[in-house]
């Protein structure tokens, strides 16, 4: 019993069909997961446009979710002026800070953001008033017969209602949207632009960052992620397809196009391939939680980055070794995958996933690689075993075998990934969508 | 008495169900499924508490509006607004109080537009409420909303401090300036924000000692927040108080935020000192303006960041009037010649609004000698929006060196504008003429600016030609009517045989504008007579503009002087075109004729 015993990770829950892979509706595909900032609820998004909320389970034990509502976020549309169609497809998730009962939170398709209220609502239904009657008899009122309608409690209901929608601003699709520690404003972010939002103003954005050059033709790098600093409300960074971190100051300039920091890896030119370039673009960054690291990914490393070290990550850590197979990948697109990285609450842990299901949680030292499967082997497993031993065993011997597949990369299963994750704020406890499938692990 | 009740309710119950039973709807539509309807009823509640009467719109229709809390925004919006002028249906300013209850949990709710409409309208009613009623239900709300668990209620609070803060005891004041600096060291930025806007309505109402004691360092950590969106606001308090302190005081307390500020490191924090840099420096007065705020202003005009040279730009006029002329010279003009070719064409856009308004403080000589050129070179800059702004400020200049000068140096490139492929600045150009005109006489007009007018009545964009017409009806109020006959009129008559119908449409909108202004006989002798002509036309869509163009001109038809034009001639015309093959010519043919009845 090794690793796994130690760092005390299990299987904790999942959500989603549970069928074979091999037919799921596509709309099913889980495209975003995101905890808010309490750990209390949690958001997936999928291809279907639809946003699916859980809430913390108080009744158990331990950290585990319910259902909490379910709505359609997107609709496929149609642009007639350039003729394209719009996926309805959840990019990115981000909650808001919750100012009353209700919850806010921002989801994304590739053109337009939305701002979703979700709240508890009580419909009433009008009991009695002065002309339900039907007969509305003119003569009938007088000053004393009048009365106000009286209203009946029907029913509870949780209802979302878009609050805002901030459309028409983006050109190329939105990748990226992050909440502003200033609590009025965000950033969204497509392949070449950055935009700055009131939340409380739709019809109006600021450019901040426009890298498009002025003849498409010389096009040589996008943006593929952007955030903003947690705490400084001036500071945000994007992440590009050459590799490259920049760090922007809001305070120098209306528009950032000087960056303020920039955080890039000199390549070793020997190891330099047709694949360089498209290996060392970065999927996703965010920042930890006091702002002080930054943490990266690319398709085969996870990269930690002090803040006030631009030269050279402080940590590489190589996730997957794929260098031999990047031809077949290439070959069937999974060389594009778009994988994301969390951090945990404490900041001392990340977090990112890999193929076969798999997802590493490392410390943020690059020490201490723990492997975890996503599947239904650790459902199975759970479910077969009682709670108290069993599963350690379980996974304990998953580890072995696991270690033996990550070796042999041929062994892989390339349709089977883990893209999106998300760290509870405040707990370990974590969440990752495997295809159709929500899957909880926590450390217990 | 006995007999009369009844007879009293018998007229009640037959005059008054007229009355009643649109009340009775409105009352079922404050709470109907539609929205709209819900939000008419809302508008009319003045009416429905009227037939209430008093007291039961206190004792039922106001807990019956607290009720309505989770309807929509603009529900919502509208129902705080009439709130606030509510205290006459719930029997005066004794019982204003009761709206409190609703208007509380207004100030309340997610949506800003809401909440501000909530502490307008409590702001506006505590003006009635006796000092007791402050202390008894005012107050109360004001820490409920202030010790709010969410930042809505709190930011709500931060508006109504300075509202009764003259109307309390010295002690409740002691206690509204604690409560007021607690939220302005909120933890949420939201409320700093709003703290720090109202900063300034709290200080016109405190002591001077209590300003200094209590609401100065306040202002001072504000200035100093974390956060820029909260910073930039202070620059308003900071006014405020300069206002109220004498200037030796403002140089101790208030020099050194004042330099933070200009040199913050947030772009958005300078883009705000400088668009109230002329209010700060009244505010602070001569003294610190001379010895330290000239050279600010230096840095804000040569600021890094264009959006702040904008707002900069537009202080240059009322930032100059307050120093002297040689300061001027040395310090101002050297930035704007710099600023006269800007890399940005919105700091140019914003110069050009205001260079004008430097000439009158310069004075004739200084301005031909130092501004002229830069006026030529922004009547030359490469965007429009540049040109535009210029030309429509000269008459201020005009005032200062006089039109001969004016004309000669810039009448060259005003003549060049006046052919620019931008058709807005061509328009521009065409409305300042008038103006120019009047100042440059006849003589000189006709030499060099009539023919450009007749010019424009061939231009290709409608808008132009319109606009050109119009100027043609200014040039004749100006130079009278004989020149309009002698010069304009025979133009335009000329116009009317063009092979262009376009050219034939013109002439025809610019005789109807002309017959306003012209005497009944050139009506008589010139105007109508091509009219008519122009009737036989082959193109449909002028011969139904002069069935059009004859409906505006029968008011100056009927005048006597005219004598039988309007039912000879006209309305014979009108009566062929009645008849016309085309169905638009036939339809505004008939309308002229019922005009001209």
């Amino acid at each position: 019993m090794s690793g796994d015993d130690e760092s005390g990770w299990r299987f904790a829950q999942c959500f989603g069909d549970k069928g074979d892979v091999e037919d799921v509706t596509e709309a099913d595909i889980i495209s975003a997961v995101e905890f808010d900032e309490t750990g209390d609820y949690l958001a997936t998004g999928d291809k279907g446009g639809r946003v699916v909320l859980f809430e913390r389970n108080e009744g158990k034990k331990g950290c585990e979710y319910k259902f909490y509502t379910e709505f359609q976020s997107h609709e496929p549309e149609f642009d007639y002026l350039k003729s394209l169609e719009i996926e309805e497809k959840i990019n990115k998730i981000r909650w808001c800070k919750r100012q009353n009962a209700a919850h806010f939170l921002l989801s994304t398709n590739d053109k337009t953001i939305k701002l979703w209220k979700i709240f508890e609502k009580s419909i009433k239904v009008v009991a009695e008033n002065n002309c339900s009657e039907g007969d509305g008899a003119v003569g009938r009122f007088t000053r004393d017969s009048l009365k106000l309608p009286k209203l009946v409690h029907h029913d509870t209901m949780i209802a979302a209602i878009p609050r805002k929608i901030y459309s028409n601003a983006h050109a190329y699709h939105i990748n990226s949207i992050s909440v502003n520690s200033d609590g009025e404003t965000y950033l969204s972010a497509d392949d070449l632009r950055i935009n700055l939002w009131n939340l409380n103003v739709a019809d109006q954005s600021f450019n901040i960052v426009d890298i498009k050059p002025v003849n498409m033709e010389e096009l040589t790098e996008v943006i593929t992620a952007a955030e903003f600093h947690p705490l400084s409300c001036n500071t945000f960074m994007y992440s590009s397809s050459k590799g490259t971190i920049k760090l922007a100051d809001m305070r120098m300039a209306a528009l950032c196009d000087q960056h303020a920091k920039l955080f890039e890896e000199e390549e070793d030119p020997q190891n330099k391939s047709f694949f360089s370039e498209i290996i060392s673009s970065i999927s996703d960054v965010k920042f930890t939680r006091d702002g002080r690291y930054i943490v990266s990914r690319d398709y085969l490393t996870l990269k930690v980055w002090d803040i006030n070290m631009e030269s050279k990550p402080v940590q590489t850590i190589l996730i997957h070794d794929l260098r031999s197979k990047l031809c077949d990948l290439y070959e069937n697109d999974c060389i594009f995958d778009k994988f994301e990285c969390t951090v945990s609450g404490d900041g001392s842990h990340v977090l990112t996933g890999s193929y076969s299901n798999y997802f590493h949680i490392y410390d943020r030292n690059g020490k201490n690689d723990i492997v975890l499967q996503a599947d239904k082997s650790a459902f199975k497993a759970k479910k077969a075993g009682s709670a108290k031993n069993k599963p350690t065993a379980t996974v304990g011997k998953g580890k072995v075998s696991k270690k033996e597949e990550l070796l042999n990369v041929d062994a892989l299963d390339f349709g089977k990934k883990i893209l999106h994750a998300s760290w509870h704020p405040r707990e370990n406890t974590v969440a990752l969508a495997a295809t159709n499938n929500l899957f909880l692990f926590q450390q217990v | 008495m006995a007999e009369a009740t009844p007879m009293d309710t018998d007229p009640q119950q037959t005059e008054n169900p007229d009355g009643m039973y649109p009340i009775a709807v409105l009352l079922d539509e404050l709470k109907h499924d539609d929205v709209s309807l819900r939000l008419n009823a809302v508008r009319r509640l003045g009416t429905i508490a009227l037939a209430l009467g008093v007291e039961r719109t206190r004792e039922e229709l106001v807990p019956f509006l607290d009720e309505s809390i989770d309807d929509e925004d603009e529900v919502l919006l509208a129902l705080a607004e009439e709130l606030g002028s509510f205290v006459e249906y719930v029997g005066g300013p004794a019982y204003a109080h009761v709206l409190l209850l609703p208007l509380e949990n207004l100030a309340a709710v997610e949506e800003t537009v809401v909440r501000d409409k909530a502490v307008e309208s409590l702001s506006k009613i505590s003006t009635v409420f006796s000092p007791g009623q402050v202390e008894e239900h005012f107050l109360p709300l004001v820490k409920r909303l202030s010790s709010g668990d969410w930042f809505t209620s709190r930011t709500s609070a931060c508006g109504l401090y300075a509202p009764v803060y003259d109307r309390c005891t010295p002690a409740i004041r002691d206690e509204l300036r604690k409560g007021f600096s607690v939220l302005c060291r909120d933890d949420t930025p939201m409320v700093r924000r709003a703290a720090a806007t109202n900063l300034s309505k709290m200080i016109g109402k405190v002591s001077k000692d209590h300003l200094i004691a209590d609401l100065l360092p306040l202002f001072n950590g504000l200035s100093q927040d974390d956060q820029d969106s909260v910073r930039l606001l202070t620059v308003e308090a900071l006014i405020a108080i300069a206002k109220v302190l004498s200037a030796p005081e403002s140089k101790t307390h208030l020099l050194q935020v004042m330099r933070n500020l200009c040199s913050d490191k947030s772009w958005r924090v300078r883009y705000m000192v400088a668009e109230k840099f002329v209010e700060m420096s009244k505010a602070v007065g001569d003294v610190l303006v001379r010895e330290e705020l000239i050279l600010a202003y230096v840095h804000v005009l040569k600021d890094s960041e264009a959006e702040v040279r904008t707002a900069a730009a537009t202080q240059i006029p009322g930032f100059s009037a307050l120093i002297d002329r040689d300061a001027i010279l040395r310090n101002i003009l050297p930035c704007v010649q710099t600023l006269v070719s800007d890399a940005s064409q919105h700091v140019r856009a914003s110069l050009a609004t205001h260079i004008t308004g430097l000439a009158p403080l310069l004075g004739k000589d200084n301005t031909i000698e130092h501004l002229l050129p830069l006026f030529l070179q922004l009547l030359k800059d490469e965007a429009p929006e540049v040109r535009l702004n210029i030309i429509s400020k000269l008459d201020l200049v005009n005032n200062v060196i006089g039109i001969e000068l004016l004309s000669q140096s810039l009448l060259p490139a005003i003549v060049e504008l006046a052919e620019d492929k931008q058709w807005r600045v061509r328009l521009a150009i065409i409305e300042n003429i008038p103006l120019l005109a009047s100042h440059l006489g006849q003589d000189f007009f006709d030499e060099k600016l009539s023919n450009l007018c007749m010019q424009w009545l061939g231009d290709a964009v409608f808008s132009i030609r319109e606009a050109a017409t119009a100027n043609l009806r200014k040039l004749t109020e100006v130079f009278g009517v004989d020149w309009a006959k002698r010069t304009i009129i025979p133009k335009v008559l000329e116009l009317s045989s063009n092979q262009n119908y376009l050219y034939r449409m013109t002439t025809l909108f610019a005789l109807t504008t002309l017959a306003q202004v012209v005497t009944p006989e050139v009506v008589k002798d010139l105007i109508v007579p091509t009219v008519i002509t122009l009737s036989a036309d082959p193109i449909p869509n002028i011969r139904f503009n002069v069935a059009k163009s004859f409906e505006q001109l029968t008011p100056i038809l009927r005048k006597p002087e005219l004598g039988n034009t309007l039912n000879g001639d006209v309305r014979g015309t009108l009566n062929k075109l009645n008849e016309d093959p085309d169905v638009d010519v036939r339809y505004y043919a008939h309308r002229a004729l019922i005009a001209a009845q």
